[in-house]
């Protein structure tokens, strides 16, 4: 039973819970017309501590085309937040108002503590580094998509691994499944954090491998998770510079690559996928953006109640 | 050979990581006491070298569990009569609440407040801890 739950990590939910948000995303991309009033009269709040234009408005379109409304900021600077409120009141206060909330916060475990005191569900939109949980219900439901399996799979998550925290969020929602092995590509300065490595790989005895050069592992992969080398995770702008272009995917290196890889990507890209891979019937990831707000719509009528 | 007479009734924190005698007893809060309390650094010993211990002459309530989450090595021994009628082996606690901060600069610990500082046992071999709110991990040795 979803109803009246949060989302904070994507290990709130069992596997079989994932499935009936899945289930019912799938029903939603089927006939939209028959969802798009069901939510007449509710309210998501988006409370946005951090700028993120895609999420926030894939929360918003999702909401909106359920026939529910949205309240909220999408920067802190024009809310009581400017004034030193506390998370927890303002989590208090907007409860009052909204039905469910959406939140993205610049500090890591910022929505563990707001559960605490929000009566209403909250939802995960990122915290910091650390969790993005409904990026990975999008991932989860376009590898399913193009896979057709959630098992059995060989991933490679390639580029920021350190502070990407999509990329956490998708070893620890994958490590779940059955045979799932994970190819971590990065420079050393941008591994996986410690505890991934050993709290998450190691201890659940999950095979992975670290390395520095995608055109060695490509051929091995089902699943290509390829992230942005975030500028402002960067402490200086000389690393940054540095490392930007360390891990692109073109053509040339598809060309090792299976036939039937799925090419994700949370977005927005930068260079780290070109452009004429977009062409290619490998590459998953504009698919997997709008997956994202159908995935988003099947997790708020989960945890309304409503479906 | 510094000589520190032995207690009638209280408590002996004994084997204390050198260095972390001073951290307990202000853990204690054993400044402010008005019993006769003693500090000492550095005493030799058989098993580890060096050692701190603390004597207390009083019977406080000391929570053990914190008290092993400082140095799970620790022996407290309970003096009744100047004879040690119990003692007691510590080890890691599972959770450890408002002792220490969590280091990760991002952690929404170190920005919200009045909020309490949480952490759970991960590795009980390695001493390893990580914050409940952003998983970063703790351990003493950095």
């Amino acid at each position: 039973m979803l109803k009246g739950r949060h989302l904070v990590d994507p290990q709130d939910f069992s596997i079989q819970e994932l499935e009936s948000i899945f289930e019912l995303t799938q029903e939603i991309i089927n006939k939209p017309e028959d969802f798009n009033s069901i939510c007449h009269g509710k309210i998501l709040s988006t409370l946005f501590y951090e700028p993120s234009t895609r999420t926030r408005f894939s929360f918003e379109a999702a909401m909106l085309r359920l026939g529910g409304g949205v309240i909220g900021f999408s920067e802190p600077g024009s809310s009581s937040v400017a004034k030193g409120e506390s998370l927890s009141d303002t989590l208090r206060t907007v409860a009052a108002y909204a039905d469910i909330i959406a939140m993205r916060h610049p500090n890591e475990g910022a929505p563990k503590h707001g559960i605490q005191y929000c009566p209403v569900p909250l939802i995960n939109g990122g915290d910091g580094g650390h969790q993005h949980p409904t990026q990975t219900l999008t991932d989860l439901f376009t590898i399913l998509e193009s896979k057709g399996r959630l098992d059995n799979l060989t991933i490679g998550c390639c580029g920021d691994l350190k502070f990407g925290r999509t990329v956490h969020s998708l070893i620890k929602a994958m490590s779940r499944y059955e045979n799932v092995k994970f190819i971590l590509v990065s420079p050393k300065e941008l591994q996986v954090p410690d505890y991934i490595r050993s709290e998450i790989l190691e201890q659940r005895k999950i095979e992975f491998q670290e390395v520095e050069r995608l055109e060695e592992v490509i051929d091995q992969m089902d699943i290509l998770y390829m992230t942005r080398v975030q500028k402002e995770r960067f402490f200086n702008e000389a690393d940054y510079v540095r490392l930007k272009d360390s891990y692109i995917v073109d053509n040339e290196k598809l060309k090792d690559a299976k036939e039937d890889l799925a090419i994700l990507h949370p977005l927005p890209r930068v260079n780290e996928i070109a452009v004429e891979v977009d062409q290619d019937p490998r590459a998953w990831y504009f698919r997997q953006v709008k997956n994202g707000m159908f995935v988003r719509m099947g997790l708020i009528l989960k945890l309304l109640g409503v479906k | 050979m510094l000589n520190i007479t032995s207690i009638k009734k209280g408590l002996v924190i004994d084997h204390i990581r050198p260095g972390m005698g001073l951290k307990i007893f202000e853990y204690l809060k054993l400044g402010k006491a008005d019993f006769t309390v003693a500090l000492i650094m550095n005493a030799s010993s058989n098993k580890m070298g060096k050692k701190d211990i603390i004597k207390i002459e009083d019977v406080i309530n000391v929570d053990y569990a914190m008290l092993g989450f400082l140095d799970a090595n620790i022996t407290v021994n309970v003096i009744e009569n100047e004879v040690i009628t119990e003692k007691i082996n510590l080890s890691l606690p599972e959770r450890v609440q408002d002792i220490i901060k969590c280091k990760n600069p991002r952690c929404i610990t170190t920005v919200e407040r009045d909020i309490t500082h949480k952490f759970v046992l991960i590795d009980k071999d390695k001493g390893i801890y990580k914050c409940e709110y952003c998983d970063h991990i703790y351990s003493w040795e950095g």
